[in-house]
């Protein structure tokens, strides 16, 4: 159906054009001013160095970086779990149903972000509700920090990048075709096994979109671990913030960004140069 | 004796359209079975309901024997054929074809044997290695077929599988269905609602019409002995007459006067109704006769006189509209031989005299208000919803 087609090239569209414009781009930038000189003013100097790459060896950095690839991956894992069964279930509703449960995913974005990570703030305060219920129930003890942590800095990404995996995912379930599930089940497949050699394979496209929407800005975090994390919970793009801002060191927080797109962009490389290699080429 | 597959009493309601009401059906083991009808008259749902997709409101599925009615679909002997394959996408023709025995965990060794089998049945050796959206629509049906025939299940379920393809490629697949069917012996359930397709293919044919079985039997009965006029209808294409027995000429035949026409036309009694009785009739466009000149008197040939209102010559044959008595407009078909030596055909506005036989017409059943009274007796009319000139072919 060529509306249907339609639907879900319209809803994937703006997030591609969006990646181009916004994310390709700025990289290539990074890149180059990562080899230039600082100048003591916070612009660029004349010429080009290597000097920054090798202060990147600052012992503090590794277990920033780790943090950064764990918590993002969480992040993405998370997003992906729970965006699966709610697109399943809004891809599923009636029609009517489904444009509502598309609208309450998507009114969020109404609100400002770093409003909305306030919010969080208030929600999570250690005399806040939710921390007066959860003692009350006698899940936490009164002296258990919800702030300042990295379990609310998941949390809150989790929250904010849930959409962005619904969207792509909702896009991939509603063209996937449900006949095929009842021949799975029609040949002996029980309901997991189908789900696991059909459907999974089935929406494999709109998975790996949902990956890469989440995965990308979750890696750029930097307002969430700023405002819901403490120091032990800082993430690489508070520190590209703070050598950009404070420091006033443009190369350096340029270097810090490319060494982390090389972190994430060189597994991704291999990944499908393997698979190509395996499938002899074919998509 | 019962059947192999059994539906007894199935009523299922999507909210409040009635899907199917109260049909019963016994399906003999080995044999081809058709269920057919027009569009949304339940024949899916029924197939659904065996396949185990769908819960009946009431009765049961037996499947030899057995109840089947509240077993998963994993769980049932049966496998379906769907109306638009389902194929995984993301399978090879031989991954497809060996799903079935991978979930059932029948042993590596086997599982090629019986694929590799299957691949030659259905003849597709040499496409094994592509993927669904590589291979055409003939040849997606047949790795259908043979997906679900690898499991040898009991009952194969068929889904109107020719409805995707063009009109040549579906009647060398009828034949090759058929050839299969020959070979693999099981027991074939075939949606249809093209009555062609169910008359070539089908040991015996249930008509189903708003969720009833109208009529079951082989093609011959349900074309030449139609139990109701929606059957007569539904079944090839048919000229309706509605009229009173007037005379009872002796225990075979009876003389029926119909309103508008002036002789009174002679039937075959089957029904063996009384004087007085109302009656449905049914009379063939090809069991007419049509000729320029009165033909030779006959006791037991009726004739009318017309005249011809419209003609389309059709190659194997020609068909006739004749006017006849200003309201009825009679459809007649001819077949073609020395067509083009013979005197010149009949044409548009032509008078002429159409003659059949009077056991060529046939009585149909008629119904009271209730549907209840099974014979004739009550003067419901004829159906307006099929007009006379409903295509059939
Ligand atoms: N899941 C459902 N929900 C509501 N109504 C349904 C559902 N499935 C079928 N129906 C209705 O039940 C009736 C019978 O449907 P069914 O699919 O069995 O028809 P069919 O005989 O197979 O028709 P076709 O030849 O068009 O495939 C139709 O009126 C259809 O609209
Ligand atoms: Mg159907």
């Amino acid at each position: 159906m060529p509306g249907q087609r339609m639907k879900g090239w319209m809803i994937s569209l703006p997030s591609m054009a969006w990646l181009t414009v916004f994310f390709l781009l700025p990289t290539l930038m990074i890149f180059i001013i990562a080899f230039k000189p600082a100048n003591p003013l916070g612009g660029l100097g004349e010429g080009w160095t290597l000097r920054t790459w090798l202060e990147l060896g600052n012992p503090n950095y590794p277990s920033i970086i780790w943090r950064t690839l764990r918590l993002s991956f969480y992040c993405t894992a998370a997003c992906i779990l729970l965006g699966i069964p709610f697109s399943y279930y809004i891809a599923r509703a009636p029609e009517r149903r489904q444009r509502a449960l598309l609208l309450l995913v998507i009114i969020p974005f109404w609100t400002n972000f770093l409003i909305r990570v306030f919010a969080w703030k208030a929600v999570l305060h250690p005399e806040g509700a939710l921390k007066h219920m959860l003692v009350a129930v006698g899940i936490a003890s009164p002296d258990t920090m919800l702030l300042y942590n990295e379990w609310a800095v998941l949390l809150v990404m989790v929250y904010t990048y849930l959409p962005f995996a619904i969207m792509p995912l909702y896009a991939a379930i509603e063209k996937f075709d449900f006949a095929l599930l009842d021949a799975a089940l029609d040949l002996g497949a029980g309901r997991a096994t189908a789900m696991r050699r059909v459907f999974l394979p089935g929406i494999r496209r709109g998975i790996q979109t949902a990956v890469l929407m989440v995965l990308i800005p979750a890696l750029g975090s930097y307002v969430i671990p700023d405002i819901l994390g403490g120091p032990s919970s800082e993430m690489l793009g508070n520190k590209i913030a703070q050598r950009a801002f404070a420091d006033r060191n443009l190369p350096h927080s340029a270097a810090l960004s490319a060494l982390l797109c090389l972190c994430v962009m060189l597994p991704m490389l291999m990944g499908t140069l393997l698979r190509r290699k395996r499938t002899g080429g074919a998509a | 004796m019962s059947g192999f597959l059994e539906f007894e009493g199935i009523s299922k309601s999507f909210g409040d359209l009635k899907a199917l009401d109260n049909v019963s059906l016994s399906i003999r083991q080995g044999e081809i079975f058709s269920l057919l009808g027009p569009s949304g008259c339940g024949k899916t749902t029924l197939l659904r309901i065996c396949a185990g997709f769908e819960m009946p409101d009431a009765g049961r599925v037996l499947l030899n024997g057995k109840d089947i009615t509240d077993l998963p679909p994993n769980r049932r002997a049966v496998n379906t054929i769907f109306q638009n394959y389902a194929l995984f996408p993301n399978m090879t023709l031989r991954e497809n074809i060996a799903f079935g025995l991978q979930i059932a965990k029948v042993p590596k060794k086997e599982i090629a044997d019986r694929v590799e089998t299957m691949l030659q049945l259905v003849q597709l050796e040499h496409h094994a290695h592509k993927r669904p959206h590589q291979i055409s629509g003939g040849q997606k049906q047949r790795v259908a077929i043979a997906r679900a025939l690898v499991n040898r299940p009991q009952v194969l379920l068929l889904d109107e599988p020719l409805a995707a393809l063009d009109l040549k490629l579906r009647q060398r697949m009828l034949v090759e269905l058929d050839g299969i069917h020959d070979e693999v012996g099981t027991t074939f359930v075939y949606v249809t609602h093209d009555q062609s397709e169910a008359m070539g293919l089908s040991d015996r044919i249930a008509v189903f019409n708003h969720g009833v079985v109208e009529q079951v039997g082989s093609s011959t009965e349900i074309y030449e002995a139609p139990r109701t006029s929606f059957t007569a209808a539904f079944i090839g294409d048919t000229n309706f007459f509605n009229g009173r027995v007037c005379e009872r000429i002796d225990s075979e035949y009876c003389q029926i006067e119909i309103e508008g026409l002036e002789p009174r036309l002679r039937f075959f009694n089957d029904k063996n109704l009384r004087e007085q009785v109302r009656v449905d009739l049914s009379v063939r466009p090809e069991k007419f006769s049509i000729s320029r000149t009165q033909p030779a008197p006959d006791p037991l040939s009726n004739t009318l006189r017309g005249t011809v209102e419209d003609v389309i010559y059709l190659g194997s044959h020609t068909k006739w509209w004749v006017r006849v008595n200003e309201e009825y407009l009679i459809s007649v078909t001819s077949q073609h031989s020395r067509f083009l030596l013979d005197s010149k055909p009949i044409r548009w506005n032509e008078a002429v005299w159409i003659s059949w036989h009077a056991d060529d017409g046939y009585m149909l059943e008629r119904y009271d208000e209730n549907d209840e009274a099974l014979l004739v007796l009550s003067d419901a009319g004829l159906p307006d919803d099929i007009p006379p000139d409903e295509e059939a072919e």
